[in-house]
């Protein structure tokens, strides 16, 4: 929160890694010990900075995945020719030190006590912090409506996915690329169709966080306006293609 | 790949900002001294590469400029009207 976060410099901090777990064959979370972390909230982010020998240094961003409460974790998506990414999924071991700063973010945020059902709408490794947030739902039994559209390439692809087959949220995936034999669900980019056929009516006023890579971003918010979604309701995050 | 597919938004800049003004900026509202839109700072464009570049989504107007050193900090705030912290 704002008043909190005019009493607190934010600095850098020493973070090492405290275990691990396979997401998918590109995809990776990692359990992070950091001493002097403020706790945080569902939706945020925290930076990562990683100094090479010479002194070069290179920082990204990468949301949390735990929720509030639990021990800190991130769940990272190698980019191939990225700086950072390819280390923290592939390399890092535990006990591996590097630094973080945060928790960062009070825009795509979500406490629990906003009125009216919640969707989700998630493109690939966009995923990340809508978990924080249906894990945070979890956590405090809340009882509010909450829907998860999800679009991955294929199947192998979807991050999370025995946790997002347990009871709790709604999740609907659409598998772009290929999808499995039998597969009867969607097989197509987001469009406002499907958004029409799967999100909550508009007179119901619902909360709505997108994440994902920018052309997804759009597509999604334009569709939910399209649909008669008010702007005000449907928060943003667009992620870049540099890891 | 586009300019396009490089672009980030306004929650990228939350920890840069954050660590230069001690406030979460995010929410702060934004109003473009160009073409007057009001824009959540969260919300804006943001392209990364030797400082970082914020412009207007809808105009496109260069709203910010941050360039870091190792020993300072150059902000260029010039395309911002208002800054409106709640």
């Amino acid at each position: 929160m704002a008043t909190t976060d005019l009493t607190r410099r934010l600095t850098w901090l020493a973070a090492s890694v405290a275990g691990s777990a396979e997401e998918t064959p590109r995809v990776r979370t990692l359990d992070l010990d950091v001493p002097g972390w403020s706790g945080h909230r569902a939706g945020q982010h925290l930076d990562v900075r990683l100094t090479a020998e010479d002194g070069y240094q290179a920082e990204r961003s990468y949301s949390i995945a735990s929720p509030p409460g639990e021990g800190l974790a991130i769940t990272i998506e190698r980019l191939d020719d990225g700086e950072v990414s390819p280390y923290l999924v592939d390399d890092a071991r535990d006990g591996d030190q590097f630094e973080v700063r945060g928790p960062i973010g009070g825009y795509f945020v979500w406490d629990g006590d906003e009125p009216g059902p919640v969707l989700l709408v998630a493109g690939g490794s966009g995923v990340v912090p809508l978990m924080a947030i249906a894990r945070h739902r979890d956590r405090l039994g809340s009882t509010t409506p909450m829907k998860l559209l999800y679009s991955s390439r294929t199947w192998d692809d979807v991050i999370y996915r025995d946790e997002l087959e347990q009871p709790g949220i709604d999740v609907v995936h659409t598998l772009t690329r290929a999808q499995p034999p039998g597969w009867t669900g969607y097989s197509r980019r987001i469009d406002v169709d499907m958004l029409r056929e799967v999100a909550w009516a508009a007179s119901e006023s619902p909360r709505v966080y997108v994440c994902g890579s920018t052309r997804f971003v759009d597509a999604a918010a334009d569709g939910l306006l399209e649909l008669g979604y008010e702007p005000a309701w449907i928060r943003t995050e667009r992620f870049g293609a540099t890891g | 790949m586009e300019i396009r597919d490089l672009m980030l938004d306004g929650n990228a800049l939350g920890g840069t900002m954050l660590e230069l003004f001690g406030s979460d900026m995010t929410t702060v509202n934004t109003m473009c001294g160009n073409c007057g839109a009001h824009e959540q700072m969260a919300r804006v464009d943001v392209y990364r590469g030797a400082g970082l570049v914020v412009r207007c989504r809808h105009c496109e107007n260069i709203l910010m400029r941050i360039v870091q050193g190792s020993a300072r900090t150059w902000i260029d705030l010039s395309g911002i009207a208002s800054l409106e912290l709640r």
